[in-house]
C-alpha cells in the first residue's frame, strides 16, 4: 500500500525523521486558520499518489492565509494524472539550500535491503541513476544487522554528503530505517533531504509503502487505507476476501491461482484483437480451493460489474478436483438467482485437469442456458471474447 | 536422477497437525513420499495416524532430524509463525526447506534469508509462497497434485503453481524429471537460476521449461545465466502481458512498476539467450514438443 505524503510525514515523525510542521485539510477555506497557525505562510501541496505534481500545478507557496485559500481552492478538485485532488497538505515553508536524496527499498534481485542515497536530490531519482549513476549511492542493508551508526556513516560517506551535514544525516539514515522496520515498509524515501540556510536537515517529501502482509502486527495500518478512492467493486471484493483487481475491459475473468488468471488477461486479450479489441474486465483469483461460496461470491462481484458482457471462469483441477468447481457454479448460479441477483451475462467454462470430465458432466446435466463450455483455455478465451464483442 | 528431491528423500513436515498439513501430508504420502515425521513441540512423543502410516511427531526439526535421518522439511506453519520455523530448519541445518505458507511478511523472509546465508547457506530454502517440488514417481514436498503428470525427462520451474499444473497437464505424456514450483513473493529462496544449474546438470533432464511471470527482473537474470551457462534447451513462458502497472497481480511479487518488470521485457531477454517463449501456455507446450523431439 503507497502511502499519500502527509501519512508518510505523520509516519517519518513518529520515528524521529525531522519533518516541518503541517496540516492536511480537503476545505479550502480551513486554510486560513492552519496558515495562521503556521506563521501566515505556507506551501500548498496536493495530495495524490502519483508523481509529478509539482510540474502539473500542484504545489504552490502561499504568502498570508487569505492567498493559502486561494491557492488551495485552485489545488483542490485539480486533476493530477487522473488523480483528482481531494486534500492539501499545508507546510512550513523551508529556506532551502541544498536538495539531498535516501531511500531504503528491498533490494528484490540480492534479496536484501538496499540504501540508496545522493547529494542530487529533488529531482526524478530515476533520471539520476540513469544519467549519472556515479551519483547515486547504493549500499545492501542486512536484514538482521539494520543501519547501524557504522552503517549510517558508510552510506554518508559512499554518497559523498558534506562533512558539515554528515552527522545530522547519519542521525537522519537510522531514524529512517527504524520507520522502514517498525512500520514493515517495502520503500521509505525522501526527496528532498534539505539543508536549509541555516544548516538543518530536513525531511521535506517523502514515499512510504508499507507491506500488507504484515498487517497481522500492524493494526494502525488500516486506518491509512485511502477507502475513498478504492474502486467500489475492488471494496466489495475485499470485504469478502476475494484477490480482485478491476481492469477496463468486457470479458470477467475468474480463475484459481495468480499466474493462471494473469496468463488468462493475456489469453482474452489476444483473442480480443480478432473481436473488436475487447479485453479483461478484471483480475480475479479464486485460490486452490474453489468452493461454491467463494465461486458465488466472485460471480456476484463480476457480474455486478456493469462494464461486464461475458464472462469467462478458468480452473485448472489441481488440489480442487473439477466436480467439486463445478458444483460451485452450479450451486453459485443457483445461491445468485435465490438472492434475486440478475443473472443474464454468459459464461464460458473450461474445465481442465483432476475429474475434468466428471465437472464437465456435471455442467452438461445442469444444462444451465447461460453456461457454454470449452475444452481449451484457448478455446474458451477465443468464445468469451466473441461473446463480449456482441 | 531429479533435482533436489529424490527417492531417497527423508520428509518431515513443519506444521504437519494443522488442517493444511494434514492434509498435504497424506497427500503426500499417498503419492508415495516417504515421510518420516512431523514436528510440533506441543504434541512432541505422539503418533499421527495418516490413512493407515504411523507417523511419529518430534518436538523440533533438530530431533527430528537426528531420529529419522530428515533431510527435507516442508514448512506448512501459518505465516505469523512461519519466520521461526524457517529459522529453526536452517538452524537444524537441514538440506531442503520448502516453505509453502502464503502471505509471509516480507521483511521476516528477509530475515530469515539474511540468517541462512550467514549460516553459508546449508540449507536450500525453496519459497515461501510456492507450491513446492515434485519428482513425479520419487517423492513429492509440497502441494502439487501427483496424479497429474508421470516421470519423463522434462524439468520445470515456475514462480506461480497452478501454471505449474498446467503445464505438467499438457506435457503429461513426456512427463518430467523434477518441476520446482519457486514462488511469486519479492524475495525468495531459490531462483530460476539455480534451478536451471541443477537442471543443466542433472544427466536426466533433457529440456528444461521456465515460467516466469511480471515484476523483478530474475527473468531476465536467468536468461543472461541460460546464455552463459544453459546448453540444453529452454523453452519459456511469461504471464502478465497485458497487467496494467501499478496494480499488484495476485502475487505479492507481481507487479509493473514504471518501465519495470514487464512480460515484453521478460521474454525479449529471453529470447536473445536463446530461449523459445510461448505466447500463450498451450504455445509454449508445443515449443517444448518440438524441442524434445529435436
Amino acid at each position: 500500500m503507497d502511502l499519500f505524503e502527509y501519512q508518510a510525514r505523520d509516519l517519518f515523525a513518529k520515528h524521529g525523521v525531522p519533518v516541518l510542521d503541517g496540516e492536511v485539510i480537503d476545505t479550502a477555506e480551513a486554510a486560513a486558520g492552519v496558515t495562521e497557525r503556521l506563521g501566515g505562510r505556507a506551501v500548498v501541496k496536493a495530495q495524490v499518489k502519483v508523481g509529478g505534481r509539482g510540474k502539473a500545478g500542484g504545489v504552490k507557496l502561499a504568502k498570508d492565509p487569505a492567498d493559502a485559500v486561494e491557492k488551495a481552492s485552485q489545488i483542490l478538485g485539480m486533476d493530477i494524472k487522473g488523480h483528482t485532488v481531494h486534500k492539501v497538505m499545508l507546510a512550513q515553508t523551508a529556506d532551502i539550500a541544498e536538495e539531498y536524496y535516501v531511500s531504503y527499498l528491498l533490494d528484490r534481485a540480492n534479496r536484501t535491503f538496499l540504501a540508496m542515497a545522493s547529494v542530487e536530490g529533488g529531482m526524478d531519482i530515476e533520471e539520476v541513476a540513469a544519467t549519472k549513476p556515479e551519483a547515486l549511492a547504493k549500499i545492501p542493508v542486512d536484514a538482521n544487522e539494520g543501519v547501524t551508526e557504522a552503517k549510517a556513516r558508510e552510506i554518508v560517506e559512499a554518497a559523498k554528503f558534506p562533512a558539515d551535514v554528515a552527522d545530522q544525516i547519519a542521525d537522519v539514515l537510522q531514524t529512517l530505517w527504524k520507520t522502514f522496520i517498525a512500520e514493515d515498509a517495502l520503500l521509505v524515501e525522501v526527496n528532498p533531504l534539505v539543508k536549509t540556510g541555516d544548516g538543518q536537515i530536513i525531511a521535506l517529501d517523502g514515499k512510504v509503502s508499507l507491506d500488507a502482509n504484515a498487517d497481522f502486527r500492524q493494526p494502525e495500518h488500516e486506518a491509512l487505507e485511502d477507502k475513498a478512492a478504492a474502486d467500489p467493486l475492488e471494496a466489495a471484493a475485499k470485504a469478502k476476501g476475494l484477490n480482485y483487481v478491476k481492469l477496463d475491459g468486457e470479458v470477467g475473468i475468474i480463475g484459481n491461482g495468480a499466474g493462471l488468471v494473469m496468463s488468462t488477461l493475456d489469453v482474452v486479450a489476444y483473442a480480443g484483437e480478432n473481436h473488436g479489441g475487447v479485453k479483461p474486465a478484471n483480475f480475479l483469483d479464486i485460490g486452490g480451493g474453489a468452493s461454491a461460496e467463494v465461486m458465488a461470491n466472485g460471480l456476484e462481484i463480476i457480474l455486478g460489474d456493469p462494464a461486464v458482457k461475458s464472462v469467462f471462469v478458468n480452473v485448472f483441477g489441481g488440489i480442487t478436483a473439477c466436480d467439486a468447481v463445478a458444483n460451485g457454479i452450479v450451486q453459485a448460479l443457483e445461491l445468485l438467482a435465490s438472492k434475486g441477483e440478475e443473472v443474464n451475462k454468459p459464461l464460458v467454462v473450461r474445465l481442465d485437469g483432476n475429474n475434468a470430465e466428471l465437472g464437465r458432466q456435471i455442467l452438461t446435466d445442469a444444462n444451465h442456458p447461460l453456461v457454454q463450455q470449452v475444452d481449451t483455455m484457448d478455446g474458451a478465451a477465443e468464445r468469451a471474447a466473441e461473446l463480449a464483442a456482441k | 536422477m531429479a533435482i533436489f528431491l529424490t527417492k531417497e528423500s527423508k520428509v518431515i513436515v513443519q506444521g504437519m497437525t494443522g488442517s493444511e498439513g494434514m492434509k498435504h501430508t497424506r497427500r503426500m504420502l499417498a503419492s508415495g513420499t516417504n515421510i518420516v515425521g512431523g514436528v510440533n513441540p506441543r504434541k512432541a512423543g505422539t503418533k499421527v495416524d495418516v490413512d493407515g502410516t504411523e507417523v511419529p511427531v518430534f518436538g523440533g526439526v533438530k530431533e527430528a532430524m537426528e531420529a529419522t535421518g530428515a533431510d527435507v522439511t516442508v514448512i506448512f506453519v501459518p505465516p505469523k509463525f512461519a519466520k521461526d520455523a524457517v529459522l529453526e530448519a536452517v538452524d537444524a541445518e537441514i538440506g531442503l526447506a520448502v516453505v509453502i505458507t502464503e502471505g509471509i511478511a516480507v521483511h521476516d523472509t528477509a530475515a530469515f534469508w539474511a540468517h541462512a546465508c550467514s549460516k553459508g547457506n546449508k540449507t536450500r530454502i525453496i519459497g515461501p509462497n510456492c507450491p513446492g517440488l515434485i519428482s513425479p514417481g520419487q517423492s513429492n514436498a509440497g502441494i502439487i497434485p501427483a496424479d497429474i503428470t508421470t516421470a519423463g525427462r522434462i524439468g520445470l520451474v515456475s514462480k506461480s503453481g497452478t501454471l505449474t499444473y498446467q503445464m505438467m497437464y499438457e506435457l503429461r505424456d513426456l512427463g518430467f524429471s523434477s518441476a520446482v514450483g519457486i514462488g511469486g513473493d519479492p524475495i525468495i529462496g531459490t531462483t530460476h537460476i539455480d534451478a536451471l544449474k541443477a537442471f543443466q546438470d542433472d544427466p536426466d533432464t533433457d529440456l528444461i521449461v521456465m515460467i516466469g511471470e511480471i515484476g523483478g527482473d530474475a527473468e531476465e537474470r536467468a536468461a543472461a545465466f541460460i546464455k552463459e551457462n544453459v546448453t540444453k534447451p529452454v523453452v519459456g513462458y511469461v504471464a502478465g502481458f497485458t497487467a496494467p502497472e501499478g496494480k499488484t497481480m495476485g502475487h505479492a511479487g507481481a507487479i509493473v512498476s514504471g518501465s519495470s518488470g514487464t512480460a515484453q521485457a521478460k521474454k525479449e531477454a529471453l529470447e536473445a539467450a536463446g530461449v523459445k517463449v510461448g505466447k500463450t501456455p498451450s504455445e509454449t507446450a508445443r515449443l517444448a514438443r518440438a524441442a524434445l523431439a529435436g
